[in-house]
């Protein structure tokens, strides 16, 4: 279980998260929901301590993270498993070396067994002709989808996906909804996507949270959240300008 | 004028402030660097790059460096009608000061500005904070391989343009000038001495770690944005040529 409480968080004077409360259930993929820049992904950093709060606690299984110290922080970290924006693999290794990466860094598994795990993973995410490529070599799409391996390859308790269809055709992006979806009901894992993808991401949520000026607005499953009758889910979800959300 | 005051407080403050984070950097990366495991395989990898990368720019302005001290030597020498000197006083300019400086100019404009360009360009696109979303901790992984490497291969470059820079000493006091091949070697066997080689090396064994330091100091901590990584990599350089400078001249006083 994962507990945010009161957590604030600026930038240079800029304040981002201004008091967010939110609670993610276990085994249950929650989706965060809000505008451009309004900052889901410092919440999502917050959660797996890449950034610290300025004020506030983050509760994973009741331990409060923004209290560790560094190396607590690195065993806290080895329960996650993330998606980045943008993939973040690492461009001086191929594919195949990046999704394997963290088994030949952080297990003593066997080389051989190293290769088959990743070939297997690679297989489900169809890229299994791809592992010789380096990331500069795929289209966006592929790299998203060997992040997603690379995330899932150690089997994590929880998994962060930041925007996995972002910048992706329909097809593809329903594609790695379901890959989320199959995967999570085989390993059970907690998902936290952050997605723009609506309502489509909606089907494999069993929660959708709304980040809006710096705190959460709503924690409910999809369906009612989309007959929300609260002003700022109405403008969020009809696109409209006018309205309480403040958009730049 | 309270409001001034106080801004030149924040300045200071935000400068050694900035200071002790560089060294604090510095020391978790060397203190990592001993820790298990070894990252032997990645350490050779950077000695290679940082050494291909290089070489040939090392070697290019050695050999230019060399003939205009061949030319500017043979000059000055010749008011005193000691041309037969010029071996001797190219090998201790070289080797005590203009190889370990050049060279570590050189590094720094091809190599360093490179490192700092690269994890710049990690940290906008998340690739840091994927190791240590990985449990692998980035400075181990990226900087400590690197600085251990920079140790290593600045001297080796260093000796490099120290050999090149006598051989282009010599084609021209020798090819075309008129010294004579056995006083170029034999002066210069007579008055170089062991400190003056143990000198050279351990400055850039120095500029080795401030390159490899400051450099990936600047791209660790780039701002996540394209304009970020090209400020990082120019802070590097310039600060990483004013550090050699100031650095040479401690290490000139005190050694000499
Ligand atoms: N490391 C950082 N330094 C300064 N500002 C940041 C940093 N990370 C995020 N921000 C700012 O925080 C705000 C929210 O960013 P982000 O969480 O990335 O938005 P999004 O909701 O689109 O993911 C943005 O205005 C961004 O400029
Ligand atoms: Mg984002």
């Amino acid at each position: 279980m994962i507990r945010v409480a009161n957590l604030h968080k600026s930038f240079r004077g800029q304040k981002v998260l201004k008091g967010v409360n939110i609670e993610f259930a276990r085994g249950k993929i929650t989706t965060i929901v809000g505008t451009s820049g309004c900052g889901k992904t410092v919440l999502l950093k917050h959660l797996n301590a890449l950034l610290l709060p300025d004020k506030g606690e983050i509760f994973i299984d009741s331990v409060d993270i923004s209290k560790l110290r560094q190396k607590e922080l690195y065993q806290i970290r080895a329960k996650f498993g993330v998606l980045f924006q943008g993939a973040a693999l690492l461009d001086s290794m191929s594919v195949f070396e990046n999704v394997g990466f963290p088994l030949r860094e952080k297990t003593k598994m066997k080389e051989s067994n190293i290769k088959k795990k990743v070939a297997d993973r690679l297989e489900q995410v169809g890229l299994g002709e791809m592992g010789h490529k380096l990331p500069a070599e795929l289209s966006g799409g592929m790299r998203k989808r060997a992040g997603l391996a690379r995330a899932l390859i150690m089997d994590p308790e929880i998994v962060l996906f930041d925007e996995p269809t972002t910048g992706l055709d329909p097809v593809l992006a329903t594609s790695i909804h379901q890959l989320i979806a199959r995967t999570q009901e085989a390993f059970g894992f907690t998902g936290i996507i952050v997605s723009h993808t609506i309502p489509q991401v909606f089907e494999i949520s069993d929660y959708v949270a709304m980040l809006a000026n710096g705190v959460v607005e709503e924690l409910t499953p999809p369906e009612v959240f989309c007959s929300s009758q609260n002003p700022i889910v109405q403008q969020f979800i009809h696109g409209k300008t006018e309205g309480p959300i403040q958009v730049l | 004028m309270v409001s001034f005051l106080g801004r030149i407080g924040r300045f200071a403050i935000d400068q050694i402030a900035g200071m002790g984070r560089m060294f604090l950097f510095l020391v978790s990366a060397i203190l990592l660097a001993f820790r298990r495991p070894a990252k032997l395989r990645l350490i050779v990898y950077h000695i290679k790059t940082i050494g291909v990368d290089s070489l040939s720019v090392v070697a290019l302005s050695g050999f230019f460096t060399g003939m205009v001290m061949g030319f500017q030597g043979y000059y000055s020498l010749r008011k005193f009608n000691a041309e037969s000197w010029l071996g001797s006083a190219t090998a201790l300019g070289l080797l005590r000061e203009l190889g370990p400086v050049l060279s570590a100019f050189m590094v720094t404009g091809r190599t360093g500005s490179a490192m700092a360009a690269e994890l710049g360009t990690m940290r906008a696109t998340e690739q840091i904070d994927a190791l240590y979303s990985m449990a692998i901790n980035p400075i181990k992984y990226l900087v400590s391989p690197r600085i251990i490497a920079g140790l290593i291969a600045m001297p080796l470059l260093t000796a490099i343009f120290n050999v090149i820079g006598i051989f282009g000493s010599y084609v021209v006091g020798v090819g075309m000038l008129s010294v004579s091949s056995g006083s170029f070697f034999s002066g210069m066997e007579n008055s170089v001495v062991f400190h003056d080689v143990y000198s050279g090396i351990t400055k850039s064994v120095c500029f080795g770690l401030i390159i490899t330091w400051i450099c990936c100091y600047k791209g660790f901590h780039a701002s996540p944005m394209a304009t970020g990584v090209s400020q990082a990599t120019t802070e590097s350089v310039v600060l990483s040529f004013v550090l050699i400078l100031v650095w040479d001249y401690f290490l000139t006083s005190i050694m000499l």
